[in-house]
């Protein structure tokens, strides 16, 4: 299948829904992008960067005591975490990048939640010689200081964010807004598959490095492709990476949301296990809103996937039900994210442990011998004070 | 009941002037409060009045509307109840109505009953800062059937070939956006702009409305020889804002509202 249309159109999702100052600069990047796409220079750029600056292509790693505990499969995880910057948004940002350079935008400005893309995004434009400015909530900042003195230390400005939830979906306004305001000289990196049409494409496709790698690893090591695809999904980038080179083959797939406090309470992420279609930033997705429109405030321990809305290829995916999406809460994260530290040594973001505590979950109904890869999409060394202080207050 | 949108323009301009069209956020800083808000600015001059419905996440928006539309949400403003409130303020302003919606709260309760809701409370037109022509087919069909104007936006970023294809689904007026950047934020009164909303005029074929950043009875003046109507929205939110009580915040409105009003002509 070929998604989006012309327009940006996944189904009933995604599009352009953006004030009239952002819709010429819309159309430029889609036509830069297109060209760009084609341009086999531009594909040699980021090849050679993907590889020698960060480190691709990422190992898939057969966790084999995860495997033997939990009895039935093979478990391999997609090692993004190993990527520079420590985590698969580099990928995305290091395509964007280029084309800006392209584009001959000087200022680079983007959002983060978790910091990882911040993080990313900082080192891209430090290695472009670009002013750099992240948009961050204050509750983000408190709670990802490590990321925050990295994006410092990187030269990037990170501007706080204290209006609203005080995270990403509030990082993500105040970023649009600084682009509206700058949208000559400033290009702006959306660290995921949301955003306005070409966006979701864009990203997506930058972000497929995770399937089409993790796709020949798996044909060389097992000689054949997996059983099931499971991946973190927040707004749903590192999963629609890993998912998208494999959604013609017989794989199934399953996204894990954030269920934070549990779905019945309110304080949860799942957008699309417990939201409904409307329009945030620019596109037609599955949101958490109230039946007025208004947008609510999302929860998640994992600051990454602390966002109302998941990207609109996702929202087409569960549509059709071609992605099983489930949602895990903070608790099951928590304790998946101290297990594979234990069990693999591997000390996963806390938003990747999302995806390792719905294998809990999963791993019983599967047949013997079936093939897994999991998306470990980030590592975890940015956590580690907030787990110690979550056991703290458990025990 | 509301005279219609062309005729307040076709109004001021055989007066010779500039039409003012303040903006309010709809339920701050409470119900009444916006309704006395509004017939102030009625009585103040004003020849179209926007009513903004708050929304959680106002992406045009600078932090002046962004603290207004927060209050008037934590006061329990929602859809409905601003149409309620343009029901009650039809019956005693002058001046049409306009409403301005981002597309959410409009998705969310359907756009063919927003339309019937909207025209119902007498509403005249209804503008949708986030809803670009490309995506606007099924609120155009549901805006058309129920006669409510749809006023779309044009910025200095808009190419002409652009220009165009938005003046062909305006009905009313176009909103020309003064400024690249959000509601509130400075605006430069040169040479560039006066350029683009004369070309903007010369392409739209139905009146012109400037606004974003238009804060002072010199801004508008400057902006009354390129425009058919001036628009200013935070500048007044500011002097609700700011004041120490909401009767204050009223008689400031009231003030500044006269003096854009007679800066753009009227007697």
């Amino acid at each position: 299948m070929s998604l989006p249309d012309e327009q940006g159109h996944f189904g009933p999702f995604g599009g352009r829904y953006v004030p009239e100052t952002l819709m010429p600069a819309l159309q430029e990047l889609s036509r830069a992008y297109a060209q760009a796409k084609a341009d086999p220079a531009f594909q040699a750029e980021l090849a050679e960067l993907l590889r020698d600056f960060a480190g691709r292509a990422t190992p898939l790693y057969e966790a084999r005591n995860l495997s033997r505990r939990l009895g039935r499969a093979r478990i391999f995880l997609k090692r993004e975490d190993l990527a520079h910057t420590g985590a698969h948004k580099i990928n995305n940002v290091l395509g964007q990048v280029l084309l800006a350079r392209r584009m001959g935008k000087r200022r680079i400005i983007a959002e983060t939640g978790a910091g990882q893309h911040g993080v990313a995004t900082a080192t891209g434009a430090a290695l472009m010689g670009m002013e750099c400015l992240v948009h961050m909530g204050t509750l983000d900042i408190e709670r990802q200081a490590v990321n925050v003195e990295r994006m410092r230390m990187l030269g990037a400005r990170v501007e706080p964010v204290e209006a609203g939830s005080r995270s990403l979906k509030d990082a993500v306004n105040q970023a649009i807004r600084d682009w509206v305001t700058n949208v000559g000289h400033t290009h702006y990196i959306i660290g995921s598959v949301v955003g306005p049409h070409p966006y979701p494409m864009m990203v997506r496709d930058f972000q497929a490095v995770i399937g089409r790698e993790a796709r020949q690893q798996a044909l060389e090591r097992t000689g054949r492709l997996p059983d099931l695809l499971v991946a973190c999904v927040g707004a749903g980038s590192n999963a629609i990476g890993l998912f998208h080179p494999f959604l013609g083959d017989e794989v199934a797939m399953v996204g894990v949301e954030a269920a934070g406090h549990g779905l019945g309470s309110g304080a949860h992420a799942a957008s699309l296990s417990a939201g409904s279609p409307g329009v945030l930033h620019g596109a037609s997705l599955y949101l958490l809103q109230d039946q007025h429109g208004q947008v609510r405030e999302a929860h998640s321990i994992a600051a990454g996937l602390d966002y109302p809305g998941v990207g609109p290829e996702h929202s087409l995916l569960k549509d059709l039900k071609r992605v099983r999406y489930m949602a895990v809460s903070d608790d099951e994260a928590v304790r998946a994210f101290m297990r594979l530290t234990r069990e693999e040594g591997i000390i996963p973001a806390l938003e990747s442990a999302h995806a390792l505590a719905a294998l809990e979950h999963l791993a019983p109904e599967l047949p013997e011998g079936a093939m897994v890869v999991v998306c470990l999409s980030g590592r975890g060394d940015k956590d580690l004070a907030q787990v110690a202080a979550y056991l703290e207050e458990q025990s | 009941m509301s005279a219609s949108i062309k005729e307040a323009f076709a109004a001021a301009r055989g007066q010779g002037r500039c039409a003012f069209l303040p903006f309010v956020t709809g339920g701050y800083p409470d119900p009444e409060l916006c309704l006395e808000l509004m017939q102030t600015l009625d009585q103040a001059g004003a020849d179209l009045i926007e009513v903004g419905v708050p929304f959680s996440d106002p992406l045009a928006d600078g932090p002046v509307i962004q603290r207004s539309s927060q209050l008037a949400l934590a006061a329990g403003a929602t859809p409905g109840s601003v149409l309620e409130l343009v029901a009650r303020a039809a019956a005693r302003v002058a001046a049409p109505l306009v409403l301005m919606t981002y597309v959410n709260p409009l998705l969310a309760m359907g756009t063919a009953e927003f339309a019937a809701r909207a025209a119902g409370a007498g509403a005249a037109g209804v503008i949708v800062p986030d809803l670009p022509p490309e995506e606007a087919g099924p609120w155009l069909e549901a805006a058309r059937g129920q006669d409510l104007d749809t006023v779309f936006l044009a910025a200095p970023t808009t190419p002409p070939e652009r220009l165009a294809r938005i003046a062909a689904v305006s009905r009313g007026f176009l909103y020309y956006v003064a400024l690249v950047g959000v509601t509130g934020a400075e605006l430069a009164l040169d040479q560039g702009l006066l350029d683009g909303l004369q070309k903007a005029r010369e392409v739209a074929g139905l009146p012109v409305a400037a606004g974003f950043g238009v804060a002072t009875p010199a801004q508008a003046r400057g902006l009354a020889a390129a425009a058919d109507g001036v628009i200013v929205g935070s500048a007044l939110m500011r002097q609700m804002l700011e004041a120490p009580q909401a009767k204050t915040g009223l008689a400031a409105c009231q003030r500044l509202a006269q003096d854009l009003a007679r800066s753009l002509g009227r007697a």
